[in-house]
């Protein structure tokens, strides 16, 4: 597959279910009601014995994967992040992983990428919520690139993974060349002063204020952090102790997923001083993306008064 | 198991199983002695297994969805030799492979993990997807609580299955209408029981779920049936077999066995 700057990344993700499901009679799909949404719907008529849409019921499908695992098949299953997370948190927790069924679950538009379908729509503590859970890898892709060469390691992971993607394109960061490992993060931009361990839509941010700051005379480095857990902690803990200051910027509410990771990467190993960029004690609202990152304190301008505040403390 | 004494073999489940929970000395021993003659059926009739290989391809399937029964499955379990009896009395001890909820990971002959309720039988719809699509020829059971019957997600799975028209599936209700806090019918009440299941399109049979002569009958006529999941209300007694479990009524949910308990127990239901 050619992955070019108008690569929506849910044709990356259709592209590699349809590689494996072609290859791999053991491969199944489930959707709940949201197929058309996720592009999966195209699917159906390739492999209609292996694709099925088992209705707005979230939680049936989560634990009938568990069954179709226990049987020797290999899951994915898909909804909008909120469904595919909360609406389905004991399902998870003890259909999938606490019976160690291997099942791959998609959810879509994490965050402030719900845009018009609002804070019913808008999951911020899906990985909170998981990542206490034992083994389950959790993986946001930064871009369509990234997800491309992240989704076979993440089919042959031994473990349940949520891969927290989006529908659209976010800015592709990631070049061909790149070398991905889901078990690592990544520096996408060498520094000297303070480091930004970013996920997600905040790598861009991350980059767009490490160019905006580098004019200050302040040296940013941009580590780019997809797989949430589990965290890569030598690269995280080799930057702090290069920089001696760290931000986190993420797609999240601030509580339960990357700062804290990192918090908790930093404290055991090198302390650094941190502030944190995402939400902070609020619930999603509608809107479009720039509005939301305003309203949210995710700008460019966010990461940059984070980047400074957490240099004084140094 | 060919040519067993089902009414013999269902007093042995309930001997293991007030051997399994009386060793500890509390469980939930009411919602186990009443599934006793249904195991009894299955195991000694109907499923397809072997205690040598438990992982055998092919194997017919048993979810026990009401996850808390899991000492009347070990019970079973240890009588047709997927383990020793001797094993029973490790309930729920440190490091044990007989967990109080059935865990598919620790204990042989368990096809699936169990014990937040209604999951297991969504899991039991996916194992016959599976099954379907693999076409090994297997059946899947399920057996429910009816307090259990309460949850949602139960439903989200029979439609599901009723939509599938999954003839490979036969499910269980244990309908011995009483739950942990009451009677089920003064905390939400199930009935019509039967025309829900219809409704959701399964072939529904009432039965005595004591009786192992009715209930090999309804599974003889469930097997045979095609087209259509299919459903075995199972009308039966709460501790059923033993005289104290029975009198406690909607407190032998969980209740304490203590030894000289279990020795009467064990000497009523074999008639000593």
């Amino acid at each position: 597959m050619q992955i070019t700057e108008k690569t929506l990344m849910k044709e990356v993700l259709v592209d590699h279910l349809r590689n494996v499901l072609a290859n791999d009679p053991q491969v199944v799909l489930l959707d709940a009601d949201l197929a058309k949404c996720a592009g999966t719907n195209v699917l159906y008529g390739e492999f209609p014995d292996r694709c099925l849409d088992v209705g707005i019921a979230e939680a049936n499908m989560a634990s009938m994967a568990a069954g179709l695992s226990s049987y020797g098949f290999k899951p994915y299953i898909s909804s909008f992040a909120p469904f595919a997370t909360r609406r389905m948190a004991d399902q998870i927790m003890i259909s999938i992983c606490y019976a160690q069924q291997n099942v791959k679950i998609i959810g879509t538009d994490p965050g402030i990428a719900a845009e018009l379908n609002g804070g019913t729509h808008m999951a911020l503590e899906d990985i909170g919520m998981l990542r206490s859970i034992p083994n389950i890898l959790i993986y946001e892709p930064t871009d369509a690139m990234e997800l491309y060469k992240a989704l076979p390691q993440i089919h042959a992971y031994p473990y349940p993974c949520y891969v927290r993607t989006h529908r659209k394109s976010p800015a592709l960061l990631t070049k061909e060349s790149d070398e991905v490992n889901i078990l690592k993060a990544r520096v996408m931009k060498e520094g000297s002063d303070v480091t930004i361990v970013a996920s997600g839509i905040m790598v861009e941010t991350a980059m767009q204020a490490a160019a905006q700051l580098k004019e200050e005379g302040i040296s940013v480095e941009v580590v780019c952090c997809p797989t949430i857990k589990p965290i890569d902690v030598e690269t995280i803990v080799a930057s702090a102790k290069k920089t001696g200051a760290v931000v986190t910027a993420e797609n999240h509410n601030v509580m339960g997923a990357l700062r804290s990771a990192v918090c908790e990467t930093l404290s055991e190993n090198y302390p650094v001083p941190v502030e944190s960029v995402g939400v902070k004690e609020k619930f999603g609202e509608v809107g479009k993306v720039p509005y939301l990152r305003k309203a949210m304190n995710m700008d460019v301008e966010d990461v940059v008064g984070a980047v400074k505040a957490v240099i004084a403390r140094k | 198991m060919t040519n067993v004494d089902l009414k013999q073999f269902a007093k042995e489940i309930r001997v293991n199983i007030l051997e399994c929970i009386g060793s500890l000395g509390v469980g939930h021993i009411g919602g186990c002695l009443s599934i006793a003659d249904l195991l009894a059926v299955l195991y000694g009739k109907h499923l397809n297994y072997d205690p040598k290989n438990p992982k055998m391809e092919g194997r017919d399937r048993l979810v026990c969805s009401k996850g808390h029964a899991g000492p009347a499955i070990y019970a079973v379990l240890a009588e047709v030799g997927f383990f020793s009896k001797e094993v029973l009395k490790t309930l729920n001890q440190g490091g044990t492979t007989l967990p109080s909820h059935c865990d598919m990971n620790k204990t042989p002959g368990v096809d699936m993990t169990a014990g937040s309720l209604g999951q297991g039988f969504s899991c039991a719809v996916g194992c016959a997807i599976g099954s379907r699509l693999k076409k090994d020829g297997a059946t899947i059971y399920a057996i429910i609580g009816d307090g259990e019957s309460q949850e949602g997600q139960i439903w989200e799975a029979a439609m599901y299955a009723g939509h599938s028209k999954l003839d490979n599936l036969i499910a269980f209700t244990d309908y011995n209408k009483m739950q942990l806090d009451n009677y089920v019918a003064n905390i939400c009440d199930l009935n019509p029981l039967d025309k829900k299941w219809e409704a959701f399109g399964w072939k529904v049979w009432t039965v005595d779920g004591n009786d192992v002569d009715a209930l090999d009958t309804a599974i003889t006529e469930a097997k045979a049936h095609k087209g259509q999941p299919k459903m075995i209300i199972m009308n039966t007694v709460k501790g059923k077999g033993v005289s104290y479990c029975e009198a406690a009524l909607v407190g032998s949910h969980s209740m304490s066995v203590s030894p000289e308990a279990k020795i009467q127990g064990i000497k009523e239901v074999r008639g000593e």
